[in-house]
């Protein structure tokens, strides 16, 4: 107990940090079970590729730490672009090739779980197998930097070095925290906002609220199926180099057990709720992270899955409730 | 009861209850139609041979069916205990309609109370530890489900899911339980010595029976798996049996309805709240009872042995074979237990080729590769109407 | 309920009340659904329940057969309280019903549906369905006759081993029927039941519903069709805006100003076939 006292506000500030990530994926999930009441299992792949995407562009730059300001910022905003880019268009893959078919044979919604399972081993082990295939290819020599050792953990070198800022109880919040909390509340109200206001938005919460209904106002429901991959990927792409930032390595596996966490966190915001994802998020990372220090830390997992249990107990459609479809025009 | 692949599945509502009623031959390939039309005792023959036939088959070394990197009897024992899971899940699942992403945590419990009982904390009999595994593995499944199935389907998942993980975790964290080191010395069936069975050895298309090479029958010991498969096949017909009579009953048709819509199941006059429970209870029964058999063979386990990965394997089995047709869940999780363990030799890739087959699998055959029989005796119906006429006027 | 429920019976007890609502109100949030509805099915009668859309019908059902709980007021079924008895409960009472929408086990076939109906009061476990119990074969075999008799009834004879989701819609709705009747209830609650249908249908729907009164079942009746429901109801109720407004033989009802006055330029409702709107 003393340790969680003593360590109480950088418990808050790690576990709200963890809790940023969590819920950027967990967006992707909610958006997606939104508009077609399905879990998309291969989301946490989304986030992966993501992540690699921002350290292949690090490794490709070669940035050193310590460089000059305007350099770093460029480079972590070219990261970002690359996360997002690249997260986003495997999210497009997986509606292609996972998922299209069977909304269009209206398949059980099993059939798309096991569907996204296969997908999600797929592109895992086509990450860890990245430097067979270029073997394959004959393009090792060339790819060196970006395939070796292809079943470990990859280092993120972060151009931005970590400093501290302010102190509040005796834990010095740095840059990171900030930059990573910050920008997962601004990503969120700008996604709020889309959704909210724009035409695209609009056709999305249309479909998640009828879908006949939606199609038969003029709604091209395929496009707007993709639109929701996207943006979902899009968000899980900032996520990855958020992650990056302050945990600095990613490893071909490592979307599962994040995007059981993630997917955990939209559950217990209320799934299909936007606000919900990123508040979800925030209460997951915190409670594993205070649930730790309280009864230790290889309890960490046990706390997440306990909280989401004793939640969905009491509070069966999550903390805000589930709404993509009814969410206020 | 013993019904193998070989002799088609003619349950219904009607085709019940010991040749009363009209016998209707659904659902039959052109194979299975010819088999149908023998007479029953060429049919008790035929589905006899097949089950012998099943019971051999650690002895027959078949070329190319045999797993050249691989002792054959251990990988007839996983796929079997695949086949096990796969059923109870089959009855939680395809029957209920409820998604257990956690199902792997009942097999932990049936395993681990094998190992803890009977070998790190006591040292009681393998006759006494099975029944045991198999009761605490159904009173977890009763509270882990009265709680969690009044949450929404969907929600069942995750829910499920984490109760996986948490057993998992507590394992690993606990020293009572063996923690990260896990049991060593889990009590193996009793055996009885009784006589050498031996293999046959294939050169080209001609086999010869190889007598340096036997299995003794019924030694349950390190290097010989093959009684362990007999032991797993045995369980197996008897819960199919068991599967076929639930099935037939007011309770598969209580499960089924509530998979189908669960409000106008409980205006029917269901009780769907206690179904469902039921259904988790027969699950957890069977996810224990197979856990506890993997346990007593393997001699050894850690929370290693029960990753959440497993219990999406067991998924897969269920909606790859077609979840709701019990022999369509045997295929499915003979694919997903035996490709693995065929193609150890690629190592590497083989959970690339599995994720892609998965996906092939289910875009391009959504009902599971043997649809559940109705499915395809729907499109049959118009040939049983004489028949039908004969049953109604006759009632 | 005895077996022989199901065979015809007199309807010689016409009178007593079988279901009463009493001063039952139903609040959704600030919308009041029911406001204060008191009225009797009587047993062996075929009562008609009509309104206008959105009058609080299908509400009403829901609050007869435990979908809701009232917010105040009573349900009596046979003189006795419904209480906060669960759904399947209350249909082990002898309450069944249709739905709005058609709620079939769609990959079910034709008869297992039904037999789910009859196995309402069967009491089979795991054990008896393992050993193959003498109760087990006993509920099986009379809740196969149940069915089929049933079936024959709704001329579904020739459809029993087809898939439910394969019928054709017509026969999808007098499944449903088959299935509600099949749990051997004293009231039948058909909701919509001629929704969707062409005059000819509807004409052999009202004769079914008299058949299925003559088997000394009584009947209430949601229906948006005044000519089905003024031809075939003994009496009937009209609900609007969650308020009884009349009550009475169909001449009664048809005179009554307050209806009038209720329909209104609402002939609309009598055209408009088939809602997709949520009944539950």
């Amino acid at each position: 107990m003393s340790f969680l006292i003593d360590n109480f506000v950088e418990l808050t500030v790690t576990g709200l940090v963890l809790g940023a990530v969590y819920g950027l994926v967990a967006l992707g999930y909610t958006l997606v079970y939104g508009v077609l009441q399905l879990i998309n299992f291969a989301h946490s792949e989304v986030w992966m590729f993501g992540s690699f995407a921002a350290v292949w562009v690090t490794v490709a730059l070669g940035v050193a730490p310590g460089s000059a300001l305007p350099i770093v910022i460029g480079v972590l905003l070219l990261a970002l672009l690359a996360a997002m880019a690249v997260s986003g268009g495997v999210a497009l893959l997986l509606e292609r090739v996972a998922y299209r078919r069977l909304i269009r044979l209206d398949a059980p919604k099993l059939v798309a779980l096991i569907s996204a399972i296969g997908a999600s081993f797929a592109l895992a082990e086509f990450m860890g197998l990245r430097d067979r295939i270029a073997d394959f290819f004959g393009l090792r020599d060339t790819l060196d930097p970006y395939v070796r050792s292809a079943r470990d953990n990859t280092r993120f070198q972060n151009p931005l070095q970590t400093e501290g800022v302010f102190t509040v109880g005796g834990y010095t919040v740095s840059n990171v925290d900030i930059i990573i909390i910050v920008s997962a509340i601004l990503m969120m109200v700008a996604l709020d906002q889309f959704i909210r206001r724009t035409r695209t938005g609009r056709g999305i919460r249309a479909v998640a609220q009828d879908s006949e209904a939606a199609a038969l106002m003029g709604v091209n429901r395929n496009r707007i199926i993709r639109a929701t991959f996207l943006v979902g990927g899009i968000m899980a792409g900032a996520a990855a180099l958020l992650y990056l930032m302050r945990f600095g390595v990613t490893r071909w596996n490592a979307g599962f057990l994040l995007g059981v966490k993630a997917f955990t966190a939209a559950v217990l915001g209320g799934i299909g709720n936007i606000r919900g994802a990123l508040l979800g998020g925030f209460v997951l990372g915190l409670a594993e992270n205070y649930g730790s220090a309280l009864i230790g830390s290889e309890w960490r997992d046990v706390v997440a899955f306990l909280l989401l249990v004793v939640i969905l107990l009491f509070r069966p459609t999550g903390l805000l409730g589930e709404s993509l479809g009814r969410a206020r025009a | 009861m013993t019904q193998g692949k070989a002799s088609p599945d003619t349950e219904s509502a009607v085709a019940r209850s010991g040749g009363r009623g009209p016998r209707l031959g659904w659902d039959r390939g052109a194979l299975a139609q010819r088999v149908a039309g023998l007479p029953r005792p060429v049919k008790l023959a035929l589905t006899g041979l097949f089950v012998l036939f099943l019971y051999a088959l650690p002895l027959l070394e078949i070329p190319l069916i045999s797993t050249p990197d691989t002792d054959f009897g251990a990988v007839l024992f996983t796929v079997a205990s695949y086949v096990l899971v796969a059923l109870g899940l089959n009855i939680v699942l395809g029957y209920a309609g409820l998604l257990d992403l956690g199902y792997v945590g009942f097999y932990a419990i049936g395993a681990y109370t094998v190992a803890v009982f009977g070998s790190l904390q006591a040292q009681l009999s393998w006759w006494v530890l099975i029944p045991l595994a198999v009761f605490l593995t159904t009173i977890s499944g009763v509270l882990l489900g009265a709680p969690t199935l009044r949450v929404r389907g969907d929600y069942l998942a995750i829910v499920t899911l984490g109760f996986g993980e948490i057993i998992r975790l507590t394992a690993l964290n606990t020293e009572w339980l063996g923690a990260a080191r896990g049991i060593t010395g889990v009590p193996r069936p009793p055996s009885v010595e009784l006589f050498d069975i031996p293999h046959l050895q294939w050169s080209g298309a001609t086999a010869v029976v190889d007598l340096d090479d036997t299995t003794t029958f019924l030694v349950f010991g390190v290097a010989d798996q093959a009684p362990y498969y007999w032991l797993m096949l045995t369980v197996i017909f008897l819960v199919l049996g068991a599967d076929r009579m639930l099935r037939l009953s007011r309770i598969g048709r209580a499960w089924e309805a509530t998979r189908e819509d669960e409000d106008a199941a409980e205006l029917m006059g269901v009780p769907t709240f206690k179904f469902k429970l039921l259904a988790f209870a027969c699950g957890a029964f069977i996810g224990g009872l197979s856990g506890a058999l993997f346990a007593s063979r393997q001699g050894f386990i850690n929370p290693e042995s029960f990753l959440l990965l497993l219990s999406i394997l067991f998924v897969a089995a269920v909606v790859v074979g077609g979840a709701g047709n019990r022999y369509g869940v045997i295929l499915g999780a003979i694919v997903v237990a035996y490709l693995p363990e065929r193609f150890r030799g690629f190592e590497e890739w083989r959970l690339l080729v599995f994720g892609l087959a998965l996906l092939i699998l289910a875009n391009y055959r959504p009902q599971g590769l043997i649809p559940p029989r109705r499915a395809r005796r729907a499109q049959a119906v118009d040939e049983q109407l004489d028949a039908l006429e004969e049953g109604t006027a006759r009632a | 309920m005895p077996s022989t429920a199901l065979e015809a019976q007199p309807t010689a007890r016409n009178g007593a009340a079988l279901l009463s609502l009493d001063d039952v109100s139903i609040q959704f949030g600030g919308l009041k659904a029911l406001d204060g509805v008191s009225f009797d099915v009587r047993e062996g009668e075929i009562l008609g329940l009509i309104g206008p859309n959105g009058a609080g019908k299908t509400t009403c059902f829901n609050v007869m057969t435990g979908v809701y709980q009232p917010t105040s007021g009573e349900v009596r079924f046979a003189g006795e309280p419904l209480g906060r008895r669960k759904r399947f409960a209350i249909t082990r009472l002898g309450i069944a019903r249709t739905f709005q929408n058609i709620r079939l086990f769609g990959n079910m076939t034709a008869l297992e549906n039904v037999l789910v109906g009859a196995d309402a009061h069967h009491r089979t476990n795991v054990i008896d369905a393992l050993v193959r119990s003498p109760r087990h074969r006993r509920e099986e075999r009379e809740g196969e006759q149940t069915a089929r008799e049933v079936m024959r009834f709704l001329g579904l004879e020739r459809r029993a081993d087809e898939l439910a989701r394969n019928l054709s819609y017509g026969e999808q709705r007098r499944l449903e029927i088959a299935r509600a009747m099949a749990t051997k209830p004293r009231l039948l609650c058909l909701d919509e039941p001629a929704a969707g249908f062409n005059p000819a249908e509807k004409a052999q729907l009202m004769d079914l519903i008299r058949r299925i009164r003559d088997r000394g079942l009584t009947v209430l009746l949601i229906e948006h069709d005044m000519g089905l429901v003024m031809g075939v109801s003994d009496r009937v109720a009209v609900l609007e805006f969650g308020r009884k407004i009349a009550e009475g033989s169909p001449a009664e009802v048809r005179s009554d100003p307050a209806v009038i006055a209720a329909y209104l330029g609402t002939e609309a409702d009598d055209v408009e076939d088939f809602h997709q709107e949520g009944t539950l």
